[in-house]
């Protein structure tokens, strides 16, 4: 860090109150209070919450339906993430090409990132209606074929695609950044030694790219954990039979739905947990290639 | 590069128009369904061409949900939003670059480590908190013994309440603590030269001088990058307002109210599904944050990649 230039005086701290004050209330204070209803149930009459321990865990962790919530959120965590970030990766490797009009088709897929999660998840229940939508082509053909709102597996499956179309523009804005980062020589040198385009993207741009891919690795399923409440809202609503209902919606529905503050805090926590273990991943990998100056 | 692959170069164009009508398709299908009536728009082959009823559907979808006064407020709070972010992390930035105290890089790791707490993962205490924003002191001054002592010498029992449900302030408030914010501006500000400071003061200028007059004219460029990724953070915002707002004639936001128009028996009654109307109030929904992202693409990507290293 640099050395101070100012001398401090109640400046300083002025400056930083604000911020400090709102984390305290809006972050600090909730994440205690989530520990503490987690550990803690309210009486049923009032007078304050009684200490249970770990009950309120072991009352989720037995919970079927739980179980079923957090296989729904990793394989919806690791199906978007892997199909975004492919998709993302050979967008960006061609569109580096610099072919003539490139610039339209970075457009083309960069604008997706400024939609709403309840627009894509309204826009997608159009398109993967049954009776209406795109795939009413392959119900007239098979009637009873594709029913999202009856089956479980397909349900997850259009869930999880609308997730991972979210998530394309923002890899492809760091993929493109990360090849434009790679010095041209480089290419120019293994060009000269007559490699093809393909062979440099296998052997130069990819291998350059591994820090970038594991930034986004990493963003990409904290993101998919935390931030797929607005697209399962509007797009399944959980169902059918729960099978939609990824671990986010569930702290939701069982808290403001069910009113069960503790189980609900439970699941933050362990939720919490996770993305936390996510986020030290990330760091140890960021770590080692930012510098300050 | 100079080499002539006509083959690949074809191919090259082919892989990414798929790619484009594949980010395209979906929200052409949106925009061909908001142009058809009720009947043609629930026919079973989807439509692939628009039709002719699209202004009918929009101004028929902006009068049933209401929002000439919901786009007000919307654009009320994401414009809140952005300043307050920028404000913000300008100011915790330079108290912790320029100042010299202790405490200040475990200031800037409290703020940092706020990223790991996304407020879907917090919901339900944040929600408590917003019904009254002043209870963590209440609890803090009750088990002090603050507010027995304050009770004792004036007589007043201390009752602590301030409730952000339903106002702007309980909207934009919770939404303004930036820690990625903070963290490009901490890094713009460890790029300027020692000697700028220096000069100015010789100059005579003290810290809100200098923070005024030289810091924030210099950080324009940082300001445009983080206010339209900040715009886009604040229109989309789904979770919080849902809760925060019950109050929906007055204080409702457009994408709040794209959760009321999802065609199912809730809204439609067991009738024939108004997906027209739900996809021409999705389409005017989407329309400002997406001309942020393509007007102001360069900040935009830039802001995207500086601040989440």
């Amino acid at each position: 860090m640099r050395r101070a230039m100012f001398k401090t005086s109640w400046v300083a701290f002025a400056l930083v109150a604000p911020q400090l004050l709102i984390i305290f209330v809006f972050f600090y204070w909730p994440a205690a209070q989530a520990l503490y209803w987690a550990f803690t149930l309210e009486q049923p009459w009032g007078g304050g919450n009684t200490w249970v321990g770990f009950q309120n865990f072991s009352n989720v962790l037995s919970d079927a339906y739980y179980w079923t919530s957090v296989r729904a959120s990793f394989l919806f965590a690791i199906g978007s993430t892997a199909l975004a970030m492919g998709m993302a990766l050979i967008l960006a490797l061609f569109v580096d090409r610099q072919l003539r009009g490139y610039k339209a088709w970075r457009v083309a897929v960069i604008w997706p990132y400024a939609i709403a999660a309840p627009a894509v998840g309204l826009a997608f229940r159009f398109v993967f209606n049954p009776n209406a939508g795109l795939f009413s082509y392959i119900n007239t053909i098979f009637p009873g074929l594709w029913d999202p709102t009856s089956s479980g597996a397909q349900a997850l499956v259009m869930v999880t695609i609308a997730g991972a179309w979210k998530l394309v523009s923002y890899n492809f804005i760091f993929f493109l950044a990360a090849l434009q980062s790679i010095p041209r020589s480089l290419t120019e040198a293994a060009a000269m030694d007559g490699s093809g385009v393909l062979r440099r993207m296998w052997d130069i741009q990819l291998p350059l790219m591994t820090p970038t891919f594991f930034f986004l690795l990493v963003i990409n399923i904290t993101d998919s954990f935390t931030d797929s409440f607005g697209i399962v809202d509007t797009l399944t609503g959980g169902g059918p039979a729960r099978a939609t209902d990824l671990m986010v919606y569930k702290i939701y529905s069982d808290g403001f739905r069910g009113f069960d503050y503790s189980g609900a805090a439970a699941q933050s926590i362990i939720l919490m947990i996770l993305v936390v273990a996510l986020t030290f991943i990330q760091f140890r990998y960021v770590e080692r290639r930012v510098h300050y100056t | 590069m100079i080499e002539r692959t006509p083959i690949l170069n074809i191919l090259t164009h082919l892989i990414l128009a798929v790619g484009a009508v594949l980010m395209l398709l979906p929200m052409w299908i949106a925009f061909v369904a908001a142009s058809h009536d009720i009947t043609a728009v629930n026919t079973a082959p989807v439509e692939m061409w628009p039709g002719p009823h699209l202004i009918a559907n929009l101004r028929e979808a902006w009068a049933l949900s209401d929002f000439g006064q919901k786009f007000i407020n919307t654009f009320i709070v994401a414009f809140a939003v952005v300043t307050g972010k920028i404000t913000i992390a300008c100011i915790t930035a330079f108290s912790i670059v320029f100042f010299d105290y202790r405490g200040r890089m475990f200031i800037f790791w409290a703020i940092f480590i706020t990223l790991m707490l996304p407020l879907e993962v917090r919901i339900v205490p944040t929600y408590a908190v917003a019904a009254n924003a002043l209870q963590p002191f209440q609890v803090i001054a009750d088990s002090t013994g603050i507010s027995w002592v304050i009770n004792r010498l004036t007589g007043i029992e201390l009752a602590l309440n301030w409730n952000l449900l339903n106002s702007y302030t309980g909207l934009i408030l919770p939404l303004i603590a930036t820690a990625t914010g903070t963290f490009l501006y901490r890094q713009f500000f460890l790029t300027i030269p020692d000697e700028l400071v220096e000069a100015a003061r010789m100059d005579g200028a003290g810290p809100l001088r200098f923070l005024r007059d030289i810091l924030i004219p210099l950080s324009y460029t940082n300001m445009a990058a983080l206010a339209t990724i900040m715009f886009v953070y604040a229109w989309n915002q789904y979770l919080w307002p849902l809760l925060v707002i019950t109050d929906r004639a007055n204080y409702g936001l457009v994408v709040v109210e794209l959760g009321n128009l999802v065609p199912d028996q809730f809204s439609t009654g067991g009738g024939t599904p108004t997906w027209h109307l739900a996809m021409a109030a999705t389409l005017m929904v989407m329309i400002p944050p997406i001309l942020i992202v393509i007007l102001m693409q360069r900040w935009f990507v830039r802001g995207l990649i500086n601040t989440d290293k």
